[in-house]
């Protein structure tokens, strides 16, 4: 067996915006095998929403991710309007569609732009990072903050796009329309992007299937799902649109997928503002006084992918217990097939072509101290005490002999 | 002028810690370095190493796991370094301060300089808060 050599990446690298350790076994240049660590990020969420009213969790799964932070709260109150039984209006239905399209689009700009970095090309960095701005200046229109909105609420959203706003919001989903010409022109077309993403990290339909892959990661092998087509919810089948697949599983399809669907984010943002131009203002949220005990889950087309929540009910104030699952979960593990065999260089951006999301993947499974509170064990370690104990009492049972 | 003042004079190398965070400031933060706000312009600069740094930026809620990540690149920063605490969770810990993982705020773990807050901060506050810092020295 030849010697493989450890390079670690993280867990406060400045590569990465978010913390979290990948070690890459190398033979030569040549990835062999790839280990991740997290729980760096780990906030314990599921256990804290149990603390919270109903009209708070709203503010903490918000939280979960800042990147797509409407599609936890999408998935939630999906989840919690099937406990109620209820259906929320046409108005509020064209608003949250809204918002979570423009979230689509900011977010796909911004992994545009830092698998730009990743490839050192830090002109499509800069240029995306440019083109999203105009993006957030829309969310801070409609919802008072660049990220984290607030929008939503059980029965409906708490502010209502007002006529007023809707030209400037039509204006700009015309200007982004040629921005993203410009950006998908410069990234198709550009020869060392092509040489750098073409047969890279290829994921094959099998692999995704084999993976549970979801989102933009499925779409570019092939694999044509997406929550808002397959389960519908909000104002999605309400308005035209399709879902943009790609066949070849690389880095390259992958970035096609999200480029393409930012374009038809656009032209769902149009026909949902078509819509609320004719419906009238107001009415925007039910009025709900009570949760009654039972069972619901939500899903919702997160930027990454499906985003899976589930909510028990037992008829209280707050959730009894509350499940999430976010797309990066599934998307993470695809590493072990996109990464292995390829050299260091390209592992980085097959890393980054997934958009992973640390901070909605955290899960722990550890054991406390309770006299000192400090001492984190792990599964390994778990099994090590055990052993010892194990070991000792095998010791003490042959001296009793 | 004293020493202090004289390490800070000049261009700014800034190294940034993202705790448990739900990424925003995190972004927030690269936005600063993007066309639109260009914090470049004033020489302050994203570094790799906190070896190279002249400001730590510290955003997110800290948790177990973090805790001795953060006390030991602390005492590997060439001193004096400032330490900014970005966002909500920075400050305080925020709406994850009751978590069952939460280790403190950043002030309780290493001495702060600065607190910008919000949730997310905008780029305008967090560049106004360096501009503060840099000019309180």
């Amino acid at each position: 067996m030849s010697r493989k050599t450890l390079i670690p990446i993280g867990p406060y690298h400045p590569l990465q915006e978010e913390p979290e350790l990948f070690k890459l076994y190398c033979d030569g240049e040549i990835v062999r095998d790839i280990k991740w660590e997290t729980g760096y990020n780990h906030r314990g969420i599921e256990k804290l929403s149990e603390s919270k009213s109903y009209d708070q969790v709203f503010f903490l799964v918000e939280r979960i991710c800042g990147i797509c932070s409407t599609s936890h709260p999408f998935a939630f109150a999906n989840a919690v309007e099937e406990i109620v039984g209820v259906e929320i209006t046409d108005r509020s239905k064209y608003i949250r569609s809204v918002i979570g399209e423009l979230e689509r689009i900011h977010s796909h700009l911004l992994w545009v732009g830092l698998a730009g970095h990743f490839l050192g090309y830090n002109t499509v960095f800069m240029w995306a990072w440019k083109y999203r701005e105009p993006i957030l200046d829309l969310f801070e229109m409609i919802t008072g903050n660049r990220n984290s909105y607030a929008m939503f609420k059980v029965g409906g959203v708490r502010r209502d796009i007002e006529k007023s706003k809707i030209p400037a919001i039509r204006k700009e989903m015309g200007v982004i329309r040629k921005k993203l010409d410009l950006l998908t022109g410069a990234v198709m077309d550009d020869p060392v992007i092509h040489a750098r993403t073409k047969g890279v990290g290829i994921l094959t339909r099998q692999d995704v299937i084999d993976y549970a892959a979801v989102g933009p990661t499925a779409r570019a092998s092939g694999v044509d799902i997406d929550v808002r087509r397959d389960d519908p919810y909000a104002a999605y089948p309400l308005v035209n649109w399709k879902v943009i697949t790609a066949e070849a599983g690389d880095v390259f399809a992958k970035a096609e997928v999200r480029l393409l669907e930012m374009y038809e984010s656009a032209s769902i943002i149009e026909q949902c503002l078509d819509a609320l131009e004719k419906l009238e203002e107001g009415n925007i949220a039910l009025k709900i006084n009570e949760i009654p005990a039972g069972i619901g889950t939500g899903r919702a087309e997160a930027p990454r992918g499906e985003v899976f929540h589930f909510v028990v009910s037992d008829g209280s104030n707050s959730p009894a217990r509350h499940k999430i699952r976010a797309p990066s979960y599934t998307n993470i593990a695809t590493f072990k097939k996109s990464c292995i065999g390829q050299t260091i260089a390209d592992a980085t951006i097959s890393l980054a072509a997934v958009d992973p999301c640390y901070c909605c993947t955290e899960r722990m499974a550890a054991a406390y101290d309770n006299s000192s509170g400090e001492k984190i064990l792990n599964a390994n370690e778990l099994i090590e005490i055990s052993m010892k104990r194990t070991n000792e009492i095998r010791k003490s049972e042959a001296g009793h002999e | 002028m004293g020493f202090k003042d004289y390490c800070f004079r000049k261009s700014l190398w800034v190294f940034h810690f993202g705790g448990a965070s739900c990424n925003n400031c995190d972004i927030e933060i690269l936005d600063c370095l993007t066309p639109r706000h260009d914090l470049e312009r004033f020489g302050i600069l994203l570094v790799g190493s906190i070896r190279h740094a002249d400001v730590l930026l510290v955003n997110g809620s800290i948790n177990r796991r973090d805790k001795d990540r953060l006390l030991e690149l602390y005492r590997q920063a060439p001193k004096p370094i400032l330490v900014v605490a970005i966002g909500a969770c920075g400050c305080t810990g925020g709406i994850f301060a009751e978590g069952n993982t939460f280790a403190g705020p950043v002030d309780k773990i290493i001495p702060v300089d600065a607190y910008i807050p919000g949730c997310p901060p905008k780029p305008e506050a967090i560049i106004s808060g360096i501009v503060k810092l840099a000019g309180k020295k």
